[in-house]
């Protein structure tokens, strides 16, 4: 596993995608994961008339967002402070990371509970704690499982996709205190960490959670989920620390009715989300005494800046275009080397941390440009014009740049055109002799188009250009 | 009508029978064919594999060689779907200029065949294609149409994708290969002979697989009059 920052390659995607892709178990769980969400989804986005125009709307506020960045950060933390919470800006992961353990130990907490956060997964939060001494706990079952198995997320919303449920009860029995089922039934596990949770619950003396969008208009935060591991983490702790990524803002209260319905359908399949939890500042005897708000910048600002780029900073983390990516389902999402993967891992890491950092140039790569993310978008990332925009701007091998502009060159010229294709008609002549019981092409060929024939068959060129049978059959008398 | 072809590149050195069948086809009914002969690739290889400059010297040559041509077609989803994004050309894949524009579907082909046909994945995103191409071949004499499973599902070319990340390419052109075997049909067409050649390529290896066709070439073939 690599543990690195958590949101750079450390891998080439292309490597750790063939490494993945030798794991039977997991393509199997993933193809079965993926396409059971994927049909669910479909249902019930299918059963809203004004779907299209709702992902509209929520695109253009999130545009809005992006445009007035500074202005509603602003917005946002008057009215936060003015209801009782304490606001902090973390410029980058290190910066939250300190903010946060430092809150942490002057509460004197020997462990937190966590609600499954992107943004404190993205910033290494857990590993921060762990190195001050304080005990990190996952309450989101499949993080918990994830936690428990050492491992790290595959998946933004379902970070566990990658293990079946026979896998998850042999992880228990070893690593779950107290857990003495024999069965794998779903509801036997779930009722399991429901016990086991229950107590860290009532022990714990702070709460970390992330936030699924921020109202600048209220200063309040909402937080989505199904499990009701989140409503304990937002009540019962006395001290709640929300790191919470600038672009989550929305500027009125009135925005978030688009959101909560393009969300559960679009992430779960699901028409409304067990757990809705929206709450501002503190109040006197009832919940958290102490709200810390930690407003972590960490790259966005920058991507902000990019005037096509900065669509990926809409992204709700639906995972929606995860379900239905097949290069996700195939490799799945430990070869993107980020807490972000798939598709908007693909234009979101390189974005954040540079396409520079490790291996993160490959990702804009990592994809066939099939279009089946942007489709299902509840905020209309157009994620296939960013990966090639991204391309176009990243950084690339010196052959290639080379081979490309001499392609380039004799494309842009008819008589060069011509020849060119004449060359290689009457070059691959032998070739199309020899091969013509099987319909002419080509099984083996060399580096670098051996990566092509290793499993399918070249086409040759034909004997006659369709130019060539123009001008004999249009152009001649 | 005068209709200015667009081959494209690939068709033009690998694949001439793609424009040799769109040129009968419009011929059969009556149009009169064009062929600039400026025209070479429309820039969509080298913007998607990043190169952005080279992309836009070929749009622009696109551009000026169909320049004054009011009706451009091309056999390529893709490629239409990169000159329409690039370019004002007024540019119309076959199935949409032969239902949209010259409201035609049945073009009086024969073709006692069972076809598959894979929805590619720029014609079906991109273009909105829907079911043009199929309305036209259910309108082929003697073709029996065969639903593909999963038809929305990536063939795994995309462009340098299928060398690039080799592994993945070859794990999603297999599950295509294997839902084409499963049709029973002896033809699997789409309207992209790119994608075509990357799933023929692996068609062409298993001996009971349908065999790549673009389906210009099946609403090519004469009908009982021609």
């Amino acid at each position: 596993m690599s543990r690195g920052l958590p949101i750079v390659a450390v891998t080439p995607f292309p490597v750790a995608a063939e490494r993945e892709l030798g794991d039977a178990q997991l393509r199997g769980n993933l193809g079965r994961a993926t396409r059971t969400i994927r049909e669910k989804r479909a249902r019930v986005v299918a059963e809203v008339a004004d779907w299209e125009a709702m992902r509209e709307r929520a695109a253009a506020v999130k545009d809005e967002v992006l445009d007035d960045l500074g202005e509603l950060l602003a917005r946002f933390e008057a009215a936060a402070v003015a209801a009782g919470a304490t606001v902090h800006h973390a410029a980058d992961a290190a910066h939250a990371n300190a903010i946060v353990t430092e809150l942490a130990t002057a509460q004197r907490a020997e462990s937190v509970v966590k609600i499954k956060s992107m943004a404190t997964q993205e910033i290494g939060l857990n590993e921060a704690l762990e190195a001050a001494g304080i005990t990190p706990v996952e309450t989101d079952l499949a993080e918990l499982i994830v936690q428990l198995a050492d491992d790290t997320p595959s998946h933004i919303l379902v970070p566990a996709i990658h293990y079946n449920r026979r896998q998850i009860r042999e992880l228990f029995a070893r690593r779950m205190p107290g857990f003495s089922e024999t069965s794998d039934e779903p509801a036997v596990l779930a009722g399991a960490a429901r016990e086991y949770l229950r107590r860290t619950f009532l022990a714990a003396k702070v709460a970390v959670c992330g936030a699924n969008f921020a109202i600048a208009e209220t200063g309040s935060l909402v937080i989505v989920e199904s499990e009701g591991n989140g409503r304990m983490c937002l009540t019962l702790p006395e001290t709640l620390i929300a790191v919470v990524g600038v672009e989550k803002l929305l500027p009125r209260f009135a925005d978030l009715g688009d959101f909560l319905r393009l969300l559960p359908r679009s992430s779960t399949g699901e028409r409304m989300n067990p757990y809705t939890s929206i709450f501002t500042g503190v109040t006197a005897g009832d919940g958290p005494q102490r709200l810390h708000i930690v407003l972590l910048d960490n790259g966005r600002t920058h991507v902000a800046q990019d005037p096509l780029g900065r669509a990926a900073l809409r992204c709700i983390r639906c995972s929606a275009c995860l379900n239905v990516c097949p290069v996700y389902e195939r490799a799945g999402g430990h070869a993107y080397g980020s807490v972000y993967p798939g598709p908007i891992g693909a234009i979101l890491s390189p974005q954040l941390t540079g396409q520079d950092a490790g291996f993160n140039k490959t990702l804009p790569y990592a994809s066939t440009l099939c279009g089946a993310c942007y489709d299902v978008c509840p905020v209309k990332i157009n994620i296939p014009e960013i990966l090639v925009h991204l391309r176009q701007t990243g950084p690339k091998p010196a052959a290639e740049r080379v081979a490309m502009s001499t392609l380039s060159w004799v494309m842009r010229d008819r008589r060069r055109w011509r020849a060119a294709l004449r060359a290689a008609r009457t070059g691959a002549a032998p070739l199309r002799a020899l091969t013509r019981r099987r319909g002419g092409t080509l099984r083996r060929a060399p580096w670098p188009l051996s990566a092509w024939t290793a499993h399918r068959d070249a086409p040759l060129p034909a004997a006659e250009s369709f130019r060539d049978w123009w001008r004999r059959t249009h152009e001649q008398a | 009508m005068r209709i200015a072809l667009f081959v494209t590149c690939l068709n033009d050195a690998l694949f001439p029978q793609a424009g040799i069948a769109t040129v009968t086809v419009l011929e059969r009914l009556g149009h009169t064919v064009a062929f600039p002969a400026a025209q070479s690739c429309c820039g969509q290889m080298h913007a998607n594999t990043g190169y952005a400059a080279p992309a836009r010297q070929l749009e622009r040559l696109t551009e000026s060689a169909f320049a004054g041509h009011d009706v451009i077609v091309s056999p390529s989803g893709s490629c239409v779907a990169h000159l329409r994004a690039h370019t004002a050309l007024p540019v119309y894949e076959l199935s949409e200029l032969l239902i949209d524009v010259l409201d035609v579907t049945d073009v009086g082909a024969t073709f006692p065949h069972r076809v598959t046909y894979h929805p590619t994945c720029h014609g079906l995103r991109s273009l909105r294609l829907g079911d043009r191409p199929t309305t036209l071949l259910r309108a082929v004499r003697g073709l029996e149409l065969i639903d593909l499973p999963e038809p929305d599902q990536c063939c795994g070319f995309g462009g340098t994708f299928a060398l690039k990340n080799a592994a993945v390419s070859a794990a999603m052109l297999t599950d295509k290969c294997t839902n084409a075997a499963l049709t029973g049909a002896e033809y699997l067409a789409a309207a992209d002979n790119s994608c075509l050649s990357h799933i023929g390529g692996a068609l062409t290896r298993h001996p009971h697989a349908p065999k790549p066709i673009h389906y210009a070439e099946i609403l090519a073939t004469p009908g009982p009059l021609s």
